[in-house]
């Protein structure tokens, strides 16, 4: 084999890999065969927002090890933003989308630049405060938002590729564009996490204290990964506009903020990228699955929860690394060293 | 030629006085001590002369430099290191990737997010050698949790190494030890001091008076005495306290 080729793999492979590539079949097929498994359309776009979302608060909450409890708030600024300057500044996709992702950001910026200073359980208050003053200035500026009424008629603009344009009016051209935007988002935050500001983020969250002494600027760190999840989750929340037709004050709400987080956890996302991905497929099934035989799916979704924090704290991705290492050890006779660190410490 | 220079350091918490008039130099490539009873304000020192806490007064000097109440991490970037009594290691990660985080071209590569530090040969070769100088050669991918607690106790004086410091601080390293981890302890410090001016805390006092060329005493927040190990032996105050006779 020449070094040509062998170079060029582990180069697509510091971007690329298998479980990646995986999702993008998997979900990329999605429009095609989920009406055939008893599900909807809708339902995949709404699949392909909420990973989004959750991808980008597992970039706090199971990489930097910082627990934002307020961050639907920022879900709900993306889908107001993308709307305001749909119809205040110009009525084009890219522009609403930036307009979104870049007022999220800012606004994003703000809060983390008072709480970064903090960790732990002051870091989460001040997480829920800020959120809840989104909130209160989302319901009562009506002029501005609607107010309880919400921000009505966001249009599903038609996505403009310069040559070309096609409508996103279906759910199945929207789910398409809500695709593009994950294969995007997956491989630079894949790329993100395993660069040495990934590695970083994972030391501030095993000991920041330590990181501080090595040289390491924390506060900047922690200032530069929240700002970028409130971005991303700005991207999220204008999927989310054009997906509702709308922007609701309802998603601002600090039960929105909980119930992804538990998207993460019940998925896995402390000890594997891909356990919001999971997490967000368990919560949807379950409340379409659970929800068909009774409406107290999410009491029964809870319960689900309780037992997995005490029974499998490391999630859906726990058991998967449970059942890989159960057909390892059968495959192969000798035992590895325990010490030695697993291969998907890190989360791959 | 002192490297390190700290003057009339005063620091209090609430109500409770903790350095009083601490004044202190440490010379270049010497190892210097301090010494005390439990409670007497030494990692408290510590703590204000490595940018932990600020001094309500006085001043830290660093090789003619400025240094009083700076955070950590300007400090460490002047190429000030230090080790830690209860052991700060990064668990989930490998020995060699808790050294690799340390390394000053890694941290200079901190923003980057194309590099892939699994395949930095340079920071890996640098990261082993580290590993290699303080005993832990083969354990590169072993999760520094499961080390021994000898094994973490030189982890954790080699990722302040790996900084590459003109200045180390260790806090108590022989905390826990054995006899025989802290005779290649003794054997590392003797190795390092070539390049690193080196200050030690330390409660074994056979230890410190083996290693040090200078020896401080804290008492009640107070430098009570300072000088050579021979000297010290010979203070009636050291005599008075009873840490003398320790040794």
């Amino acid at each position: 084999m020449s070094i040509l080729p062998q170079a060029l793999s582990a180069r697509l492979a510091n971007w690329f890999t298998a479980p990646m590539l995986v999702s993008f079949l998997v979900f990329g097929t999605m429009p095609f065969w989920i009406d055939a498994v008893g599900l909807y359309q809708y339902l995949g776009v709404e699949v392909m927002i909420w990973v989004i979302f959750a991808l980008a608060v597992n970039l706090l909450l199971g990489y930097t090890g910082l627990p934002s409890f307020g961050h639907g708030a920022f879900l709900g600024i993306g889908a107001y933003a993308y709307g305001l300057t749909q119809f205040n500044v110009a009525a084009n996709l890219w522009i609403s989308l930036l307009g979104a992702v870049v007022v999220t950001a800012a606004l994003g910026g703000l809060v983390a630049a008072l709480i970064s200073h903090r960790r732990g359980i002051y870091f989460a208050l001040m997480t829920i405060a800020c959120a809840q003053i989104f909130y209160f200035v989302a319901s009562k500026w009506t002029d501005m938002t609607g107010g309880e009424d919400g921000l009505l008629n966001i249009l599903r603009l038609p996505v403009d590729l310069g040559l070309t344009e096609f409508s996103i009016k279906s759910n199945f051209n929207l789910y398409y564009l809500c695709f593009a935007a994950y294969v995007i988002i997956v491989v630079l935050m894949w790329r993100l996490v395993h660069s040495p500001f990934g590695q970083i983020i994972r030391a501030i969250k095993q000991n920041d204290s330590r990181v501080a002494f090595l040289g390491y600027n924390v506060w900047l760190y922690k200032w530069l990964i929240f700002t970028l999840s409130c971005a991303i989750s700005g991207l999220a929340g204008a999927l989310f506009a054009m997906a509702q037709e709308g922007a609701y004050i309802n998603i601002m709400s600090l039960q929105w903020s909980g119930i992804v987080i538990l998207m993460v956890l019940i998925g896995g996302g402390f000890i594997n990228f891909w356990g919001p991905v999971l997490g967000v497929i368990f919560y949807f099934l379950a409340r379409d699955i659970l929800g068909a035989y009774t409406d107290t799916w999410l009491l029964w979704f809870g319960l689900i929860f309780v037992i997995m924090v005490m029974f499998k704290p490391e999630g859906l991705a726990g058991i998967w690394h449970d059942a890989q290492s159960m057909f390892g050890r059968r495959k192969a006779k000798p035992q590895p060293d325990p010490s030695a660190k697993p291969s998907h410490a890190g989360g791959d | 030629m002192a490297l390190f220079e700290a003057h009339h350091l005063h620091k209090r918490f609430a109500d409770q006085v903790v350095l009083e008039d601490i004044t202190l130099s440490f010379e270049v490539n010497q190892i210097s001590g301090i010494m005390g009873p439990n409670g007497a304000g030494k990692t408290t020192c510590f703590n204000v002369l490595t940018g932990r806490y600020r001094p309500d007064r006085g001043k830290v000097l660093f090789d003619g430099q400025d240094i009083t109440g700076l955070p950590p991490r300007k400090i460490a970037r002047h190429g000030i290191a230090r080790s830690f009594q209860m052991m700060n290691l990064f668990d989930e990660y490998t020995a060699l990737e808790n050294i690799v985080l340390a390394l000053p071209e890694v941290r200079a590569k901190g923003f980057s997010v194309l590099h892939d530090l699994a395949h930095d040969g340079s920071a890996q070769d640098r990261g082993a050698a580290v590993l290699a100088r303080i005993g832990l050669a083969g354990r590169e991918h072993t999760l520094s949790s499961a080390l021994s607690y000898g094994q973490r106790r030189a982890l954790e004086i080699g990722i302040a190494l790996a900084a590459e410091p003109r200045m180390l601080f260790l806090d108590e390293p022989t905390s826990g030890l054995g006899t025989d981890a802290t005779a290649t302890l003794a054997a590392l410090i003797q190795e390092i001091r070539k390049s690193v001016t080196i200050v030690i805390i330390e409660h074994d006092m056979k230890f410190l008076f083996d290693l040090a060329d200078r020896i401080a005493v804290i008492h009640w927040g107070q430098v009570i005495a300072q000088g050579s190990p021979e000297a010290l032996g010979e203070n009636e105050w050291v005599r008075a306290s009873n840490l003398g006779a320790l040794a």
